[in-house]
């Protein structure tokens, strides 16, 4: 029993940290641009693509090969902020959204007509099963919760002691003030859509050799990190994190002791509670 | 009395926008209320038409506590506004934008206006003639039927009127009414306000231009910081310490103008 | 007054062709595709009046459609119920389901509504998918009755059936026409304007976005409903996310807000797709980006497109009217 508890942990660490990763670049951009980008899951999708056609093609690395997906991810959400959500900034509410959903689709289809619809799996450097605290895990698993927690504070240092940093807070706290200060709203902006979607593409990367690499993959990721963001306030990071794992706890300890069947109705049913009781999210601000 | 606020507070995390406020707005009397940028004036307007629930203290209407009552039943009871920022829809027409200031005093529902039944017709025609109605009271008849996007400043802030004129209000609160327009324009709204207490309908205003408050108001109202500092007429205000300082002082703005 | 004769002369043609062309067609395909065309332009029409009209954008209308789709199929392939008796079962189903999810995701607004409704389409989804022992899950449901005859109509021909659909569409039509020709629907242009204005001006825009959305709803299910018999096989996909992203694709084309634009839509981008068949999966390489890109550059669609530019024409024609002499604002026309 307890075994299976401390398992149970192990994976939910596991599902958690890829959440939490997602859910960060979608809360960082809903922060700075009040965007929340229904596309995010495609640059998931993308950076999985990536990472596996990188290696299979160049026989590089599995490592370098995930350096060269948050690249090319990155440039791709910049690519995104520039071309689409920029020109839409003044638009009704609606808008962004379904300009995402429009993107969404063509990546999905661009990818499928590229490299086929089938599921395919990752292979990695990291399939070794070891002992670890007296359970049984392969090296991916360890891997994937050591590189989110790096990835976090990482992140946590570059926010906090840079420059750059320092004015993406900015930004995301006072929109407005921000602009008086003269801070670059357009650079910022291109920043964060590169470090979204360098996230996106690191979680993408370090869960696919656990799960699949499919054009569909991110459909439910996606709605995973936007119930997660809710749950931990749109726009804040430690709640992206806190969130992420919450969920990741909730999922895996329900599969265990419920049904594996509805875990993914976990997540979803957490959401329609939440925006029951609260309807403007668990920690919203005094904004409107 | 026609207003009265008690102890009014509004807290927005730990900035208090609204700190204790008695206020009290006179039947037929135009009030100011004027005070520094950020020094909760729409905030106050916010609570009243109950945008915000108020974090402490009640606010009357007619005697009645309305503290608790949503906004939309606010405005039934006869309490009309309009915003800083107009709102307006810009792809209609100036007509068809006031045509909908009425509805609260319709009932027709989906089902009437499925079988077109005589009650929908009547209360349609209602509107649209208040609709003209008000639109005529504020001067903009000739303009009923071009978009709102290709008329001037002041003629949206005149349609952001009627609108709030066409839902039958006792009272109507103004926000800005003057800001962003001409001098001479301002004169016109700054009558079309004397038009309206002449009418019957209270006025309680936000301005920033103190000329035009100090010709038209009866009774000023200051907040500063979310405090009412100081309440008298025009003349009482001008000479009033504090609210120089509140002007005059380091860390807040002087009024525009 | 000239202007209203012709649109009503206009649709009074359109429907008279839609009527008399099975007439003159064996072509059993091309009643198929237009018959779909009218189911699908049902629900792009509850979509348009939640998210067009009232600016409550809905992403869990591929849902509604699959209950009520569901709710058909189950009736009367397990139950053995009569189509009609069917429908308006399914009919109240989905609305009460729709009445229970608006009340709730209503009082959330705007990224969080999307979220909310995405998320309500993806937990019918899930149901549909997986509670095997009442929908057979992946298998589907298959054998759905073609609908009971009426008296001595029947409904198992295909241009019968185009009828029928032809029908429904019609009263869809008619209705929307009805609610947005009147106050009730400026009551909800005015909450897509500006609900905090529309609560000062004393509307209950919760109580109205209801009504909007539970209506959507109803025209969601019996979109579904009738898909699935006249298709007669159902499974989950019909009520997959993607589902709702190509009647949010329709509408867009096809102008979101305006009481043509689900029709103009669903027509031209069903068609287009039959005709770019051999993209099969790969067809949203090119809707993909025409949605993003309408969105960007023409977020009127077609149909609205057309109502600015005679909205435009005829300002110009009563601006010239009001004042003969006013060389200026003819050249900035220009
Ligand atoms: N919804 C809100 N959430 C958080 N803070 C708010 C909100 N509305 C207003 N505030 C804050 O409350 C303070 C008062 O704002 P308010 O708009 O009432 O000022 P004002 O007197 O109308 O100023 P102005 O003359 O610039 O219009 C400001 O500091 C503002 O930032
Ligand atoms: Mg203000």
């Amino acid at each position: 029993m307890i075994d299976i508890l401390v398992q149970q942990i192990f994976n939910a660490m596991t599902i958690g940290s890829v959440y939490s990763l997602v859910a960060l670049g979608l809360t960082l951009v809903y922060g700075i641009l009040h965007i929340p980008n229904f596309a995010h899951g495609a640059l998931y999708m993308v950076g999985g693509y990536m990472t596996l056609i990188v290696m299979l093609e160049t026989g590089v690395h599995y490592l370098l090969a995930i350096v060269a997906s948050i690249f090319v991810v990155g440039i791709l959400a910049i690519l995104m902020e520039r071309l689409v959500f920029h020109p839409l900034r003044n638009a009704p509410p609606t808008h962004d959204k379904i300009a995402a959903i429009g993107m969404m689709l063509f990546l999905e289809a661009l990818v499928q007509l590229v490299w086929g619809a089938e599921y395919r799996p990752m292979p990695t450097p990291f399939g070794q099963v070891v002992e670890f605290f007296g359970l049984t895990v392969t090296m991916q698993r360890i891997l994937i919760i050591g590189t989110a927690i790096v990835v976090m504070i990482l992140l946590n240092l570059f926010l906090k002691k840079t420059m750059v940093g320092a004015t993406i807070i900015a930004m995301s706290q006072d929109r407005e003030g921000a602009f008086l200060v003269g801070i670059n709203a357009n650079k910022v902006a291109m920043l964060t859509f590169f470090i979204s979607g360098g996230l996106a593409a690191i979680a993408a990367s370090i869960a696919s050799p656990i799960n699949l690499v499919f054009p569909g993959m991110g459909h439910l990721v996606i709605l995973k990190a936007f119930v997660i963001i809710i749950i931990g306030g749109m726009g804040s990071i430690p709640g992206a994190i806190i969130g992420g794992y919450i969920l990741g706890f909730s999922e895996s300890l329900s599969a265990t002791f419920i049904s594996n069947d509805y875990k993914d109705l976990i997540a979803f049913l957490l959401l329609v509670v939440i925006l029951t009781a609260r309807p403007k999210g668990l920690f919203a601000k005094g904004v409107h | 009395m026609l207003v009265q606020t008690k102890g009014l507070t509004k807290s927005f995390g730990g900035l208090t926008a609204v700190n204790q406020v008695d206020a009290e707005i006179e039947t037929n009397k135009i009030t100011a209320i004027i005070g520094p940028n950020g020094a909760g004036k729409s905030t106050f307007f916010n609570l009243i038409s109950g945008l915000h629930p108020p974090t402490e203290g009640t606010i009357h209407f007619k005697g009645t506590d309305i503290t608790k009552l949503r906004t939309y039943e606010i405005a039934r009871l006869g309490v009309g506004r309009t915003f800083q920022t107009t709102h307006l829809f810009e792809q209609s027409t100036v007509l068809d934008n006031v045509i909908i200031g009425h509805r609260l005093r319709t009932k027709s529902g989906l089902f009437d206006s499925i079988f077109k039944t005589g009650r929908l017709k009547r209360e349609e025609a209602a509107c649209r003639e208040k609709a003209h109605e008000v639109l005529e009271f504020v001067g903009l008849s000739e303009m009923s039927h071009r978009l709102v996007s290709d008329i001037s400043q002041e003629a949206k802030k005149r349609t952001a009127f009627a609108l709030a004129l066409a839902t039958d209000p006792e009272i109507v609160f103004l926000d800005e009414p003057a800001a962003g327009i001409n001098p001479e324009e301002t004169d016109g709204l700054a009558e079309l306000m004397k038009k309206m207490v002449d009418k019957g309908i209270t006025v309680c205003l936000i301005e920033h231009k103190m000329k035009m408050v100090m010709s038209i108001a009866d009774k000023i109202i200051v907040l500063n910081h979310g405090k009412k500092i100081a309440d008298g007429t025009p003349d009482e205000i001008k000479n009033n310490e504090l609210v120089i300082q509140a002007y005059l002082g380091g860390d807040t703005n002087a009024p525009v103008n | 007054m000239e202007k209203v004769l012709t649109n009503r002369n206009l649709s009074m043609l359109l429907l008279a062709i839609a009527i008399l062309f099975p007439l003159f067609t064996d072509n059993q395909y091309v009643l198929h595709i237009f018959s779909l065309t009218f189911i699908w332009t049902i629900a792009v029409h509850g979509l348009n009046l939640i998210g067009g009209f009232t600016g409550q954008l809905s992403l869990a209308h591929a849902g509604f459609f699959g209950i009520g789709a569901y709710s058909v199929g189950l009736l009367t392939v397990k139950m053995g119920l009569n189509f009609w008796l069917a429908l308006v079962l399914g009919l109240i189903i989905t609305t009460a389901i729709g009445f229970v999810i608006g009340l709730v995701a209503l009082r959330t607004k705007e990224h969080f509504f999307a979220i909310y409704t995405l998320c309500v389409g993806y937990i019918i989804y899930l149901l549909l998918y997986k509670w095997e022992e009442l929908t057979e899950g992946v298998r589907g449901l298959i054998g759905i009755p073609v609908p009971a005859p009426i008296g001595p109509i029947t409904f198992d021909t295909p241009r019968n059936q185009y009828y029928l659909l032809l029908f429904f569409l019609v009263l869809v039509i008619f209705l929307m026409h009805r609610i947005m020709n009147s106050i009730i629907g400026r009551t909800y242009i005015a909450i897509r304007n500006s609900e905090e204005l529309a609560e000062t001006i004393g509307i209950a825009t919760m109580k109205q976005k209801m009504v909007s959305f539970v209506l959507s709803t109803f025209f969601a299910g019996l979109s579904g409903g009738l898909y699935a018999a006249f298709v007669r096989f159902i499974g989950p996909d019909i009520s997959y996310i993607s589902v709702t992203f190509d009647m949010l694709m329709y509408l867009i084309v096809g102008g979101m807000g305006t009481l043509s634009g689900p029709l103009i839509g669903t027509l031209l981008i069903v068609w287009l797709s039959q005709y770019l068949q051999f993209l099969q999966n790969y067809r949203m390489l090119i809707f993909g980006p025409l949605l993003t890109l309408l969105i960007i550059f023409y977020p009127r669609g077609i149909a609205g497109g057309y109502q600015m530019w005679r909205a435009k024409r005829y300002m110009r024609k009563t601006q010239q009217l009001m004042q003969p002499v006013n060389p200026v604002s003819m050249k900035e026309e220009k």
